[in-house]
């Protein structure tokens, strides 16, 4: 399990490489460059904006000295933000962007993994029912319909929450964006449960167990739980990947200073180490949180474990 | 799972004539400013339907040729999809030993990064509001999962005696692959490709309501939600009809997609 877990780790290197590889050599090839304003900048200026930013040498020359700065931990200087490292810039954000991915992640999971048991056990209820179509809505409804929706309802007509803006420490800011978040997780995440649950619930040894005559709950919790997580556990690791991009459209959304906002204002920009920066930092966060995930798979279901 | 199949296609057929035939339903059109009804609620007296948004444009109008644009996209992003995944999955399949395991490989890869990053760097390639760039742009990153399906398919096709027989009589990689393989993965490849335009859709909306997508004069989904949530305060009707309409068009394409897909997997019921 040491040595699986390992190698897999070690396998994130070359993925991350071709990572940073592509989007480096994409991004260049974007026509446009960060210095590039309404007015043209003096020739000589240019020539030394250029110049100390690096931007005149080979493109092979920069894509290896920025390898080796990312490899050092450094991302570069922003092109835009004058003065700040990109390493600042994502640092100061990162903690927002956190706090509510996280935030999210959890109320996905105390939600829509019981909504799915219950809609499995009394799958012929109009409640059952009533869910799995809502669900429907959940997971087909992107953050920038929810977002804005919910705002308007639970902070315009019904002045329950706040809608913009963010004070450390008033929770009353986080509220509408963890759940426009979590939202379609717990859908996708109620259908997940609910079918493998069902199909847990008709095999031999529940039928066994409930002819011992178990009660309901230890039936459910002891004995069909785990098995049906199963499939929960593998999307755990595309959800992370769904919450991480999905905090950049409710950043917006909620005008929170989170740092999902430096990808889009990076792209329009041309801020070629930001956008970098960026990817790299959720890049990382996706593959660890895959990685994870199918850990934890082997965890739970010892037949997939390498002997 | 029959109803909800024609219900979904009749609001399919009925969004997409509604949008076709929106230029002769409104006497105005999606670019122009009406100095009377700025920021006007839906009326039947001034003829904006759906109301105006902040610079007396009609949202009728507008609404419309965004969704004439989202089914665009959608679809032809989907077909650009389709093919690169059909070509990508039918070759790894047939080629097989290291070429397939190269090509899922970067399949792998290309997949466990997360796409609405590779949807927003390859955007910022193509000068902004070039419709047909977006659509390659986004078909691009939608291929992934078809060529997984295709490849699999493939695989087990391979064996089949048909193909021997063409092998035998001398027909050459690239035509068995077009006669033989493709005609029988096309069923599957069908219901896929109808889940996949409704995630085209989205990644389009999604894109312009970062403001990387469809640009002023036009609208798209996106860019008019985007928009409307700027004004939901004083006006929510901008940000509602713009809403409404692109759930209904996701819900329509799902509900589609999913009941064809499980007719697929099990035809006789």
């Amino acid at each position: 399990m040491l040595i699986y877990a390992l190698r897999r780790i070690a396998g994130l290197v070359p993925t991350l490489f071709v990572l940073v590889t592509l989007s480096f050599f994409i991004i260049r090839l974007a026509p446009g460059g960060p210095f590039d304003q309404e007015q043209a900048l003096p020739p000589a200026i240019r020539a030394n904006l250029d110049a100390a930013y690096g931007l005149d040498q080979p493109l092979l020359t920069q894509y290896g000295r920025y390898l080796s700065d990312v490899v050092r931990g450094d991302l570069g200087p922003s092109f835009r933000f004058k003065d700040f490292r990109v390493t600042e810039l994502i640092a100061a954000g990162l903690p927002v962007s956190l706090t509510i991915g996280f935030a999210a992640m959890l109320l996905a999971l105390l939600a829509g993994v019981p909504l799915g048991a219950y809609a499995a056990w009394r799958a012929d209820s109009w409640a059952a029912r009533a869910l799995m179509n809502f669900s429907l809505l959940g997971v087909v409804l992107p953050a920038y319909v929810v977002g804005p929706v919910l705002a308007l309802v639970f902070g315009i007509y019904w002045p329950l929450f706040r809608v913009a803006g963010y004070e450390p420490g008033d929770a009353s800011f986080l509220v509408l964006p963890v759940i426009t978040l979590a939202l379609p997780v717990i859908a996708y995440l109620a259908q997940l449960t609910r079918s493998s649950m069902q199909e847990v619930l008709q095999s031999n040894y529940i039928r066994t167990a409930r002819a011992k005559g178990l009660s309901a709950p230890v039936l459910l919790f002891r004995h069909a739980l785990r098995p049906a997580l199963l499939p929960v556990v593998s999307y755990l690791g595309p959800a992370v990947a769904f919450v991480l991009t999905g905090s950049l459209v409710v950043e917006t959304v909620f005008g929170l200073p989170g740092s999902g906002r430096y990808l889009v204002q990076g792209a329009l920009n041309r801020d070629y180490t930001l956008v970098m920066g960026m990817i790299i930092v959720y890049g990382v966060f996706t593959l660890v949180c895959n990685l994870v995930a199918d850990l934890l798979y082997g965890w739970l279901d010892p037949r997939v474990r390498p002997g | 799972m029959k109803g909800r199949m024609r219900a979904a296609l009749i609001v399919l057929v009925l969004l997409a004539g509604l949008a076709l035939a929106a230029p002769w339903l409104t006497p105005y059109p999606h670019d122009t400013l009406d100095w009377q009804h700025q920021a006007s609620p839906p009326s039947i007296e001034s003829m904006h339907w759906l109301g105006t948004d902040r610079l007396g444009r009609d949202l009728f109008a507008r609404g419309m040729q965004a969704m004439r644009v989202s089914l665009l996209i959608g679809v032809l992003a989907a077909l650009v999809s389709v093919c690169i995944g059909v070509a990508w999955g039918a070759a790894a399949g047939y080629v097989g030993g290291r070429v397939d395991a190269a090509m899922m490989r970067f399949v792998d890869i290309v997949y466990a990064l997360p796409y609405i990053f590779i949807v927003i760097i390859l955007s910022t390639l193509f000068p902004r509001g070039s419709i047909a760039a977006l659509f390659i742009a986004i078909g691009a990153v939608g291929w992934l999962t078809m060529a997984r399906i295709v490849r699999g398919q493939t695989l087990s096709l391979r064996r089949r005696e048909f193909v021997d027989a063409a092998i035998a009589s001398g027909v050459r990689t690239p035509a068995i692959l077009w006669r033989h393989i493709v005609p029988n993965v096309a069923v599957p490849v069908i219901a896929y490709a109808t889940l996949n335009i409704p995630q085209m859709i989205l990644f389009e909306s999604f894109l312009s309501f970062l403001g990387l997508g469809v640009q002023e004069p036009f609208a798209s989904l996106g860019s008019l939600i985007s928009e409307g949530a700027q004004e939901m305060e004083s006006s929510p009707w901008m940000l509602l009809v713009p809403a409404a309409l692109l759930t209904t068009l996701l819900v329509a394409f799902n509900v589609l997609g999913e009941s064809l897909r499980a007719m697929l997997e099990s035809p006789h019921e």
